[in-house]
């Protein structure tokens, strides 16, 4: 078991998350095995309340699931306190949200430098860091800009930048291109891509937007909380990315 | 996996966050700085205004170099109700532990000002030369003889009408059923002794007698009635001991300490609860508007909370910000209004009566700089609870 752990940065086995309502159990997320490498980029996609996002929020060590395992770096992430799992979040993975990703009250570099005082790995080294990184992304003319002063597009960088800068396993992005146009919305996915590829990171990247699993290593398409089907053959990708699979 | 970070760290990541939020927000937050500013000059002129009237009332009796004050029985203890002959204050010289002993007599007349100006009402206090009760002076000299035509005027009195050592100034007054009029001569200057709410001119006792108001048949009174005895004790003396033995060897009086002779005074209690009560309303106002302030703040950032927790920052780094961001503003309103509490002060003209005390107004800052953290108590409570799935949009 342990030699197996180690072979991936993020392993889940028969996840389930279940909901009791007035109108009986939702089973939100329904016995989901996946395992993502380093230096993998994966999409997970399916139409809305599929539950792509609640198992989001689980890899995420933001929800803790009603069974099954999650092991991130080996570590159990079911089997965590409330305290471990805020060290985890802030250690060993790194988010890009939707909207209102950025802190309004700090610019470009202080945003991104957030990760890092929040580790207490802030220091010169971190802040050249920090630098290089926003202005590969082409922010460097940006740095001291608040978000309310920045593009969608430009506020989104940035938000890679922050969910990179620390040196983490896993890296999530929740809707990445939902409030991009096509052009800037490719070009986001493709920085990212790279960069996780680049940094062997392990890549999560949920999306609606199929077009956006051009870049991806994998697809993972959920439906009704189920994993339903993989897609890892390269052209298999590309015609799932541009409709010809549909 | 490092564990939380430590409380030091926790202060540096809470102060960063909060003062960035403050300055980028500047305008926003000075806004609510200059509402407790406000908050603050209301409530430090409450209390000035309680400590202005209060003083007005209490100010010579507070000054006094005696422990206790002797009364006429069954007087309530009311300086006007009480009336104690000459012999009285034998008896008491002569008590074991006593180390002096002054009869003090009240009135009020009115001082003829030069020119057209009115006439001013001043508190008319016959009071033993030499002996307690008698005030020290600032300038000029104390008063001379028993029977001297002279007054010690108190820095109010001074300011009011313009007196001047060696000056002669006119009192009138009515005696029986005629006015008189007296001239006396000021030969000292004392601090701030108001005595009523009026300022306060001091003569000898037999001077008070001869020229202060009185009715048909103290006019032709033989005695000198005063109104009150007030005891100074020997050093070192037990005042409860010396109480017992004054009330014991002194027929018909009754004994109170200085701070019961103030409470005592009439309306004084009344008057100072009322103003303690109108402060603790303000500052129950400012806990409500601090604390909607800062949880309507909080309600409007709470995906931002919502991204902050997601990304790893432990509750305790967003409320310790959430507690950095309410003391800076609350200290910067009571700083601001303090300020101006104080430029106001000096436009104020000396009849008005506001005295900002230092320990009035201290406690009044502290009161005031706990109103935020309790009025903010609330929206730190709540932004703890926030959930970092509100960053994705979702909740448990």
């Amino acid at each position: 078991m342990n030699n197996t752990k180690h072979t991936y940065a993020l392993q889940t086995d028969a996840v389930q998350k279940i909901y009791q309502s007035d109108f009986g159990t939702i089973r939100a997320v329904d016995g989901v095995s996946l395992t993502v490498q380093s230096g993998e980029f994966v999409a997970l996609v399916g139409p809305s309340g599929s539950g792509k996002t609640t198992m989001l929020s689980i890899l995420a060590a933001l929800l803790a699931p009603t069974s099954g395992q999650v092991l991130l770096d080996g570590d159990d992430l079911s089997a965590m306190s409330d305290k471990d799992r805020v060290s985890l979040r802030r250690e060993k993975i790194g988010f890009t949200f939707q909207a209102n990703n950025l802190v309004p009250y700090l610019n470009a570099l202080e945003n991104v430098e957030l990760m890092l005082r929040l580790n207490n790995r802030l220091d010169k080294a971190g802040k050249m860091r920090a630098e290089e990184l926003l202005a590969r992304l082409g922010l460097g003319e940006r740095l001291y800009n608040l978000p309310g002063q920045m593009s969608g597009g430009q506020q989104q960088r940035v938000a890679i930048a922050r969910a990179l800068i620390h040196n983490p396993s896993l890296v999530l992005a929740d809707e990445p291109t939902a409030s991009l146009d096509t052009e800037r919305a490719y070009q986001v996915v493709k920085t990212f891509a790279g960069l996780i590829h680049e940094q062997n990171r392990a890549g999560i990247m949920v999306t609606h937007d199929l077009r956006m699993c051009e870049y991806v290593d994998r697809v993972l398409l959920m439906q009704d909380g189920q994993l339903t089907r993989v897609i890892d053959d390269e052209k298999e990708i590309q015609d799932f990315a541009k409709g010809i699979d549909e | 996996m490092n564990k939380s970070p430590a409380l030091k760290d926790t202060i540096i990541l809470s102060g960063f966050l909060a003062v960035k939020e403050i300055w980028r927000n500047r305008g926003r937050f000075l806004m609510v700085a200059l509402v407790i500013a406000l908050i603050t000059l209301l409530v430090l002129f409450i209390a000035a205004l309680g400590e202005g009237l209060g003083n007005g009332n209490r100010e010579y009796l507070s000054k006094l170099n005696a422990e206790l004050v002797a009364f006429q029985a069954k007087s309530d203890f009311l300086i006007a109700a009480s009336r104690l002959e000459r012999g009285r204050l034998s008896a008491i010289r002569r008590v074991d532990g006593v180390q002096d002993a002054g009869m003090v007599g009240t009135s009020s007349v009115n001082l003829i000002l030069p020119g057209d100006e009115p006439v001013l009402k001043v508190a008319l206090l016959g009071v033993e030369p030499g002996h307690t009760g008698e005030p020290r002076i600032l300038e000029g000299s104390q008063l001379s003889t028993d029977l001297a035509d002279e007054v010690i005027i108190d820095r109010n009195t001074a300011l009011q009408s313009g007196l001047q050592i060696g000056d002669v100034t006119q009192i009138r007054v009515t005696q029986g059923t005629r006015d008189e009029f007296y001239n006396l001569r000021v030969v000292g200057i004392t601090d701030g002794q108001q005595y009523a709410l009026q300022p306060a001119m001091f003569t000898p006792f037999f001077t008070w007698d001869k020229v202060r108001p009185k009715s048909e048949a103290e006019v032709n009174g033989a005695e000198a009635v005063g109104n009150v005895i007030l005891v100074k004790l020997m050093q070192g003396a037990d005042a409860e001991a010396v109480t017992n033995r004054l009330t014991a060897q002194v027929k018909n009086t009754d004994f109170a300490t200085v701070e019961q002779t103030i409470q005592a005074l009439p309306g004084y209690s009344a008057q100072q609860s009322t103003l303690n009560t109108q402060g603790a309303f303000t500052l129950f106002i400012g806990v409500l508007v601090i604390g909607g302030f800062f949880q309507i703040q909080v309600l409007q950032k709470v995906p931002q909370i919502g991204v902050l927790k997601a990304i790893g920052a432990p509750n305790r780094v967003v409320a310790v910000a959430s507690v950095i961001q309410i003391v800076v503003i609350t200290v910067i309103g009571v700083v601001i209004g303090g300020l101006l509490a104080f430029l106001f002060s000096l436009t104020f003209p000396p009849t008005v009566p506001i005295v900002f005390n230092g320990t009035t107004s201290l406690i009044a800052i502290a009161a005031l700089l706990l109103i935020g953290p309790i009025g903010g108590l609330v929206s730190i409570r709540y932004a703890v609870k926030i959930e970092p799935l509100k960053a994705l949009g979702l909740s448990s």
